[in-house]
């Protein structure tokens, strides 16, 4: 499929991206069908047939597939439409509930428009639902009708990063009393694992108060103190949450979470902000569950 | 191989925004089922919810990812994804649909229809073979709702589906409200379809609510939507099969516009009130 101009446009977008858009779609419904790792496995005619239906089936500009009929039309359009309309508002409404915080910011319809085109884009890759849209806060970064709300792709990955801990392994987070028994010279040595659900999104833009005003934990109001604010969400227990960090508490937490010594986590951290609190910020770590077990070095 | 075995008893599709009303009592139904993909992370609340339900009611999965009517092998990472579920939760029953859901790389969300041909039919035999061989268990195998037809088709559905079930072992799944559907959307008799029905391989019914649409001559089109109770004419057609297959445990599915619980469980102990007067005929 080369002609991409004489594809539908979305009413309020930009019809650069559209094509655009359309182009990777052609590109992905036209790549050759790869061979099956099976080898001599023959190739059964319907195998064919089901490449134009999905294909038709996310593109509404192919024709319906010609070995489909009904006992009423002999080209059944508006029967085809049922599972257009299945699938893409079916992935569409995905999106929406996994996403219902950045929704509220941009408004339903512009939020349905930009979805549609990420599901023609990137169709889900596994059955399971859980985990489609990991990549919509990448394709809304690149998405230039959304470009001047700079702290939208932040606020998705807030979103994607709950469902992620929603779903994640259980385990039982560092409780305060197991660090009373360690001698104070050794805690300098002190590892953490982090909790499974544990995820950190860094932002330029007061993201947590964004996403919390938005997500109807806080009241919308004008935020008068503009300035970055890291997200830690984890889910200790069953429920996830969702909590600002402390000046350099993101910088200590990574640091953690890639296998540094308390001592060597504070530090970069230090380097990061003086007004890093290595009390405070070990306070909110363990109340946070953001980490398990620790190991002496 | 592990037959299926469902109590014979009204059940629910689970829902988790009734999971408080549904601990806070003993509910008058035999089991409860849900999607399997739902329960395929790794830990967290959906689980919780399910060991709670498991420990006190029979349990039924059913898979709406599988893709069985694929022509490409299944795809073996998310069967050993359903054995892992299926050995973890031991569900009196596992079923998946005459559909097709994948192609290439991609996961479509949704069951798509299938040509009723010799060479298709030994593909499904193939991969119901490998499901059940891998699961260790029977499964069941739903029949669909479609909304076309393929020109290529030469086996009536009745007939594909009782071959699948010979060849194989595995239990059918009658849903009630796709019979209707079909029967409706493509011009032909509810009844007729039930007429040669292989009732003995019934191991699980559904019943649920439809849409109603047009094609693009004005002909009724509906749509297996599960956003509504069951049509009055779903619930005759329930009575008729309970008469002839005698009883057979009883799914409602209501996946969206989710009514309040007491609702969804009328809904439930109507079915379950049927079961129990026709196990009581058969038995005076």
């Amino acid at each position: 499929m080369n002609d991409t101009q004489s594809l539908p446009l979305i009413a309020g977008l930009d019809p650069a991206i559209q094509i655009e858009t359309k182009r990777l779609l052609a590109s992905h419904l036209d790549a050759p069908v790869k061979p099956a790792h099976e080898g001599k496995r023959a190739k059964f005619w319907f195998e064919e047939t089901q490449q134009n239906f999905v294909a038709a089936l996310l593109d509404p500009e192919r024709p319906v597939p010609d070995a489909l009929t009904s006992h009423t039309a002999r080209v059944p359009e508006k029967r085809f439409a049922v599972y257009r309309n299945n699938v893409v508002t079916g992935l569409t409404d995905a999106l929406a509930s996994r996403f219902p915080a950045t929704q509220r910011i941009v408004g339903e319809e512009f939020f349905r428009a930009m979805a549609r085109l990420y599901v023609t884009a990137e169709p889900p890759r596994s059955p399971l639902l859980m985990i489609y849209g990991d990549t919509f806060p990448d394709f809304i970064a690149r998405f230039e009708p959304a470009a001047e709300i700079e702290y939208l792709t932040d606020v998705a990955r807030i979103e994607a990063a709950r469902t992620r801990a929603y779903h994640a392994a259980d385990a039982v987070p560092l409780d305060a009393g197991s660090l009373l028994d360690i001698d104070e010279s050794s805690l300098g040595g002190l590892r953490f694992v982090p909790h499974p659900s544990a995820e950190i999104v860094r932002s330029a833009h007061p993201i947590v108060t964004i996403w919390a005003m938005n997500a109807g934990e806080l009241p919308l109001d004008a935020i008068e103190d503009w300035r970055g604010e890291d997200a830690l969400i984890a889910r200790p227990a069953l429920d996830v949450q969702v909590r600002r960090l402390p000046p350099g508490g993101a910088v200590f937490l990574l640091s953690l979470f890639s296998g540094a010594p308390l001592a060597a986590a504070a530090a970069a951290a230090l380097d990061e902000s003086w007004e890093f609190d290595l009390s405070a910020n070990l306070a909110g770590v363990i109340s946070s569950g953001a980490v398990c077990r620790e190991t002496l070095s | 191989m592990r037959g299926s075995a469902l109590p014979v008893s009204a059940g629910v599709g689970f829902k988790a925004e009734h999971f408080r009303d549904i601990v806070a009592a003993k509910q008058p139904l035999g089991f409860f089922e849900v999607h399997a993909e739902n329960y395929m992370g790794a830990g967290g609340l959906p689980h919780a919810q399910l060991a709670a339900l498991r420990a006190d009611y029979a349990l039924s999965i059913h898979g709406v990812g599988l893709s069985i009517g694929s022509m490409r092998p299944l795809d073996r990472e998310h069967l050993g994804r359903l054995k892992a579920l299926c050995d973890r939760y031991q569900p009196e029953s596992f079923s998946e649909h005459l559909a097709w859901s994948s192609h290439g790389d991609f996961y479509y969300n949704d069951l798509l229809p299938l040509p009723y041909t010799e060479e298709i039919l030994e593909r499904i035999v193939q991969h119901i073979d490998e499901v059940q061989r891998v699961l260790g268990r029977q499964m069941l195998l739903e029949n669909p709702s479609t909304y076309l037809q393929f020109t290529a088709t030469t086996i009536p559905e009745v007939e594909f589906l009782r071959e699948i079930a010979v060849r194989t072992g595995c239990g059918l799944l009658l849903d009630v409200n796709n019979v209707f559907v079909q029967a409706k959307n493509h011009g032909t008799d509810a009844r007729g379809y039930l007429k040669d029905f292989p009732f003995e391989c019934v191991r699980e019914i559904h019943l649920g609510g439809h849409d109603e649409q047009i094609d693009d001559t004005g002909a009724p089109l509906l749509i297996d939507a599960h956003g509504t109770p069951v049509a009055e004419r779903v619930w005759m057609l329930y009575r008729e099969v309970i008469e002839r297959a005698g009883p057979v445990a009883t799914l409602i599915e209501w996946d969206n516009d989710v009514p309040a619980w007491p609702v969804l469980r009328a809904e439930a102990e109507k079915a379950g009130g049927i079961l129990a007067r026709t196990a009581h005929a058969s038995a005076a």
